[in-house]
């Protein structure tokens, strides 16, 4: 479990006095040597109280330190408390095993979408996924590995994070902005019917977690395709009614692109891991026919 | 060096909408955030947009109940622009696309919350933040406005005359998170600071990892006041483990809170005969912590909230969301069980000392948002006030810093407004900076370097903020160590449990002695990750130093405040003083040697003024 990198030799000063100096470094080694071991300890305690304790192992990277320049995978003892998540565990084994452990995380209530995470072979969320959600079906039980790798299909930019830059570029793709024909006065609201909001309602809960384009087999095959989050965000501006036709035109001409919604082959992973349950292959089939229609409107 | 007019630091809500402000004005713009936009905090505010729009209602009346929802420590001048201005900040959100719940005529919905004396919160579902924030980003990108994200800002490059109200802000200094440079900010117009929360002070929040008082940390050590930061908000049912806000919405509807015997304690105790469950949320806060104190809590630290006996039908129907997140980040099904529910700190209403333009009284250094005191919140805030407090300063922040000419501030700002000093505090120990530290800028953090400031070009100022941020991360790193986790962990179990709901002034002082040891052991702190790629252990060190600060001036202002005010509680001191304490409280850095003093409350307004009243529901 060590992932303790070798110590760094601190740049001398050559002004500084050379014995005063040593002193000084071992005094923060053995304050540094005392802090760990109160970390270690707290984890020790912890385990040993804990009635179920599993294992987290989690994939390590990172190209700065020759002794993570390979890839690897680590394994933390993690003590189970109710109600832990992926996410807390992660941020149990950083706090007490490793301070380089690195992964995103905010909200912790699954609105930032800051970590999507890869979760015994699955997209996940790791803030909303439960430790026992992840053991045998039948019997909510804690299981004995859990394995968190990052998104597969993105780049790895350290341990857990990967490249999100692919991902926004995709989004900014299609014009993801509401452009109305035309605007009331501005003390005067926009009318929508009850109907229409709640026909795009699924479409505007996305959170750019990215753990549906990092689902798509087409996307991993089609770096241009613009996937799945990327398309329900042009069907959240194409169905708001407010927006006008003129506009709808635009919108539908961006989608149906050699990269668009025709790509899809309606394999559905994307719906099954978007952790909003937002119907995003139902959006993808509804702007195919939004678009045959226009088309032949146009014919 | 980057440059550009203005430099708006956070992308939430209130960073948002300050950059979009200044783009319209015609500045040349950008967002500097340790986060991509969306993935802000506002996105997880629940409730509403509070705004008179409709007929019947009128804005003077929202002003009239934000200003007694204060406790009358509200100014009027800043309680009157939000209210005056929200209705057509709103409508500009509903023209940007918004996606708001609806009437049957297509109008905007709007709903009854606690404390308005008209249904005036507009919503979107229970996602109000989620789609504001969505909605504003992008029309930020339709601008093209220029974005930073996983910059972190660590510093901001103000210059050095002995009064913070000659000083002047040039930009800021942050840490390149994807590669570990740390590159300088100038801004020739100025710096808006809308870096939201500082929840993270504390064990138990509502708020996100990422809410660590950076800007009211770093505004502070410039030497601008902190206002008014004994008020914090906590909400009274959070879920144990995690702190994620379990919705007023379900007492509303019928739920009910039990103690670990079964009782339904808010009447059976007598906390609340009439509204029961439906008192304000300092009410049922501290009664939930009076049944775990009494030992009447489950597992000596939560309550129960029951709503089985709604029935699956209307729980499904209306409170749908509610049993995602039990289900999800407590592992409870709240159909089948009740939900263990405990409080939390969820929202500050102190902050950074501004006026109704948002400025400081460093000359262009600006802040918007939760990291800012206005003040339009007093000593409590009320729902769906927050959400309207973003955009309206947000803009009012991004417009003056481009430029436009908003007419004289009513609000004074600085030390000079100072009416009365604190001589006689009572701490236990001195507050501040640990005296003279031999130039260690990395236990230092922000301090100014006294080299003559004032004589410097901006440019130079910029870059010597560079410099000695430099300096300050490769100590980080170069040394042997603590981790800063430790002391983090120390200090967030120290407010929970002295500066807290409850505030006895023992506590208070014990907490002031306990935050003075994380100081000393913050001295000997060091990052173990060597990397310069994504490094947040470097990122989380620097916030810890932040929230040592910001921890600070909340327990000082606390223990100075001995009435009962609002959120504000003391043991000792259970009536509100008005002959004595209709005032603000401020602390000062003054270089390291923290003052705290007494400014004017504003109850004058230009449309009437606001007299005092017992504030009942």
């Amino acid at each position: 479990m060590s992932t303790q990198v070798t110590e760094q030799e601190q740049t001398e000063d050559p002004a500084e006095d050379q014995s005063e100096h040593q002193q000084r470094r071992l005094a923060e080694k053995a304050e540094r040597r005392e802090a760990r071991d109160r970390m270690r300890e707290r984890a020790e305690t912890d385990l040993e109280k804990a009635d179920t304790v599993f294992d987290l192992k989690v994939f390590r990277y990172d190209p700065d330190i020759p002794e993570k320049e390979k890839p690897r995978f680590d394994t933390f003892p993690v003590p189970f408390t109710k109600g832990m998540t992926v996410l807390d565990a992660l941020m149990y084994a950083r706090d007490h095993y490793d301070s380089s452990l690195t992964f995103r995380h905010s909200c912790r209530q699954a609105v930032c979408g800051s970590d999507a995470l890869f979760v015994n072979g699955t997209q996940h969320l790791g803030c909303k996924t439960q430790i026992v959600d992840l053991g045998d079906e039948d019997d909510a039980r804690v299981p004995g590995t859990v394995r968190v790798e990052p998104l597969p299909h993105q780049e790895v930019v350290k341990d857990l994070v990967v490249d999100m830059e692919h991902f926004y570029d995709q989004m900014n793709a299609v014009e993801p902005f509401f452009d109305p024909d035309d605007l009331p006065a501005p003390d005067e609201e926009q009318r929508q019917a009850r109907e229409n909001r709640e026909k795009i309602k699924m479409s505007t809960r996305c959170i750019w977690c990215g753990a549906c384009m990092s689902s798509c087999n087409i996307a991993a095959g089609d770096n241009e395709y613009l996937g799945p989050a990327a398309i329900n965000k042009a069907y959240r501006f194409a169905m708001d009614e407010r927006e006008g036709e003129g506009k709808k035109q635009e919108r539908l001409e961006i989608i149906e692109q050699e990269h668009g919604v025709w790509r899809c082959q309606t394999q559905f992973s994307c719906t099954e891991v978007c952790p909003k349950d937002i119907p995003l292959t139902e959006h993808i089939q509804e702007l195919k026919r939004e678009a045959v229609k226009n088309n032949l409107k146009f014919w | 060096m980057y440059e550009h007019d203005v430099i708006v630091v956070g992308a939430g809500g209130a960073g948002l909408r300050a950059a979009i402000a200044a783009h319209e004005e015609g500045a040349d713009v950008a967002l500097v955030s340790k986060l991509h936009p969306v993935r802000s905090h506002t996105g997880a505010a629940e409730g509403g947009i509070n705004a008179a729009l409709r007929d019947g209602d009128d804005w003077t009346d929202h002003a009239y109940d934000t200003m007694k929802g204060s406790d009358y420590l509200g100014d009027a001048p800043a309680i009157e622009t939000l209210c005056e201005t929200s209705p057509e900040e709103v409508i500009q959100l509903e023209h940007w696309g918004m996606p708001f719940s609806r009437e049957d005529d297509g109008r905007v919905s709007q709903r009854p919350f606690g404390g308005l004396s008209f249904p005036r919160t507009t919503y979107a579902g229970a996602e109000t933040g989620h789609h504001l924030l969505h909605t504003m980003y992008e029309q930020v990108v339709k601008r093209g406005i220029k974005v930073y994200d996983e910059f972190y800002v660590m510093d901001l490059a103000v210059t050095d005359e002995a009064d913070p109200e000659n000083r002047e802000c040039h930009g800021c200094v942050a840490y390149d998170i994807k590669n570990g440079e740390i590159v300088g900010f100038r801004a020739n117009n100025g710096v808006v600071l809308a870096t939201g929360g500082d929840g993270q002070a504390f064990d138990h929040t509502t708020n996100a990892v990422a809410n660590t008082g950076d800007g009211p940390a770093m505004a502070y050590r410039a030497g601008v006041p902190v206002e008014d930061m004994e008020f914090v908000q906590f909400h009274p049912t959070t879920l144990p483990s995690t702190g994620v806000l379990i919705s007023e919405g379900v007492r509303g509807e019928g739920g009910i809170l039990y103690n670990a015997e079964g009782e339904r304690f808010m009447f059976e105790y007598g906390y609340a005969n009439n509204a029961g469950e439906l008192a304000s949320r300092d009410v049922v806060s501290r009664a939930e912590l009076t049944e775990v104190n009494e030992g009447r809590g489950v597992e000596d630290e939560y309550v129960y909230l029951d709503m089985r006996h709604l029935g699956e039908e209307r729980v499904l129907d209306r409170l749908e969301n509610i049993l995602h997140l039990a289900e999800d980040f407590e592992g409870v099904d709240g159909l089948v069980e009740p939900m263990p529910v405990k409080p939390g700190q969820h929202y500050h209403m102190g902050g950074i000392e501004v006026n109704e333009h948002g400025e400081t009284c460093v000359s262009g250094l600006y802040a918007a948002g939760e990291c800012a005191c206005v003040s339009v919140h007093g000593s409590n805030r009320l729902g769906g006030n927050a959400l309207p407090e973003l955009i309206v300063f947000g803009a009012q922040a991004g417009y003056h810093a481009a430029g436009r000419d908003l007419g004289e501030a009513l609000v004074e700002t600085g030390p000079s407004a100072a009416i009365e000093h604190e001589d006689d505090l009572g701490a236990p120990v001195e507050p501040g900076a640990l005296g003279p530290t031999d130039d260690d800028v990395a236990a230092d953090g922000g301090e100014r370097a006294a080299d003559g400031g004032q004589l410097a070009t901006p440019a130079e100022t910029v870059e010597r903020t560079v410099e000695q941020q430099r300096q300050r991360v490769e100590r980080l790193k170069g040394r042997d160590g603590r981790n800063h986790a430790e002391i983090r962990d120390k200090l967030q179990k120290a407010m929970t449990r002295w500066v807290n709901v409850f505030r006895e002034e023992e506590g208070l002082k014990k907490a002031l002695e306990i935050i003075r040891e994380c100081r000393e052991e913050y001295q000997h702190v060091a990052v173990s990750d060597p990397s310069d790629t994504y490094n947040t252990d470097v990122i989380h060190t620097i916030e810890t130093r932040n929230l040592i600060d910001v921890a600070e001036t909340i327990t000082l202002g606390a223990l100075a405040r001995d009435e009962f005010r609002g959120a504000h509680w003391r043991a000792e001191h259970q009536e509100r003083k008005d002959d004595e304490w209709l005032k603000h409280t401020m602390v000062q850095w003054s270089d390291g040697s923290p003052e705290l003093y007494y400014t004017d409350v504003i109850l004058e307004g230009a449309e009437k003024a606001y007299e005092p009243k017992v504030r009942s529901y």
